[in-house]
């Protein structure tokens, strides 16, 4: 029993150090277009390293390219954990150009950035089949969440069995219903917060540490 | 009145057949007919018939890696002033059809969901729950 208890103990300690020593886990951080995605990226990443991801907007498609934030390291409550932020393009199964014309933009430019949109959207989706090891679901819980694009991002993110942590953002505005993300996807766990206003971003640092690490 | 094709057995929907010019082809393909096609060759039956203004449904859908493979390559395709991509809707599933660990080893994971695909400019839900999808479907 004795060297069954020591030889048990060697592995754990070997192992242990592989899993140390691991490359940092890559996040992605998903969600339909406009939900605040890069907005939390900004947000964790000038509160752990003081630099941002990239550009807001309110005009959707904002982000056109999947960005990497490397080596983002988060600590809550004894619990640490490196990660690399990988702000993803809004996903949808659909990208009219004259949507941006809404937004006082040219044709020429509308035509471009639905282009560029939907090649982020396609690089999106390749990301999340092979490039992801956990995923931050960002929703704009302003907004209706019993979509068809929701539903199938959970679900492929289920099929994967990929960690995911649910989001619903925007809770400083009026119009917010937690409750509604929360019976849309009663599977997990839905943490709110306003990545604008920094609010509640205490549990999703708790939660981002307990989940990814 | 639109045009319906089932795509049960064999036969299947007969590609490049237009509908008449003031109504809508609504292809049925059954599960038996998607059972033998690879991941690739069901994308490209969804979305050539689409493509061509077709609403499609698929009685028993696609699974979860399909659905992202469907949603890249409809965004390789989309054109201005040509095609502006899907609409697509299932059921929202229940947690209570989650498959179990077991299921899932052996492969029997449940992906049966009735599907309706179509041009996202033609087809616009109305409303959606766990047991009716109802679409207003346009001409082009």
């Amino acid at each position: 029993m004795g060297l069954l208890t020591s030889l048990k103990d060697s592995i754990t300690r070997v192992t242990d150090g592989l899993f140390a020593s691991e490359e940092p886990k890559r996040i992605g951080i998903y969600g339909p277009p406009n939900a605040g995605k890069t907005t939390l990226a900004n947000r964790i990443a000038r509160d752990w390293t003081g630099d941002a991801v990239g550009p807001e907007s309110h005009i959707p498609h904002e982000t056109r390219r999947a960005r990497r934030k490397e080596g983002v390291t988060i600590e809550r409550d004894g619990k640490e954990v490196t990660i690399d932020i990988v702000d993803t393009p809004g996903v949808a199964t659909k990208v009219d150009y004259e949507e941006f014309l809404e937004h006082d933009m040219e044709k020429e430019d509308a035509v471009r950035r639905s282009r560029e949109a939907t090649e982020g959207v396609a690089e999106a989706m390749h990301w999340l089949r092979e490039d992801v090891d956990g995923v931050i679901y960002v929703l704009d819980s302003t907004d209706d969440p019993f979509t068809q694009v929701n539903t199938m991002l959970i679900g492929i993110i289920e099929s994967q069995e990929l960690p995911v942590l649910i989001l619903a953002n925007k809770i400083d505005k009026e119009e917010s219903d937690i409750q509604r993300i929360a019976n849309a996807f009663p599977q997990h766990e839905t943490i709110p917060l306003s990545a604008l206003e920094g609010q509640n971003m205490d549990e999703v640092y708790e939660k981002i540490a307990e989940y990814f690490s | 009145m639109p045009e319906v094709t089932s795509g049960d057995g064999d036969g299947g929907p007969t590609e490049g057949e237009d509908g008449p010019d003031d109504g809508v082809r609504v292809d049925m393909i059954s599960g038996a007919r998607m059972e033998g096609l690879t991941s690739m060759e069901k994308i490209r039956l969804i979305l050539d018939g689409v493509r061509e203004g077709n609403i499609v449904i698929l009685e028993e859908g696609l699974t979860p890696d399909e659905e992202s493979k469907l949603i890249e390559v409809t965004m390789t395709e989309i054109s201005p002033d040509e095609f502006n991509g899907i609409e697509i809707e299932t059921y929202p599933k229940s947690s209570s059809t989650n498959p179990g660990l077991f299921d899932r080893l052996m492969g029997k994971e449940d992906t049966q969901k009735l599907t309706v695909i179509g041009p996202a400019n033609q087809i616009e839900t109305l409303h959606k729950d766990e047991n009716l999808i109802s679409t207003l479907v346009s001409r082009k």
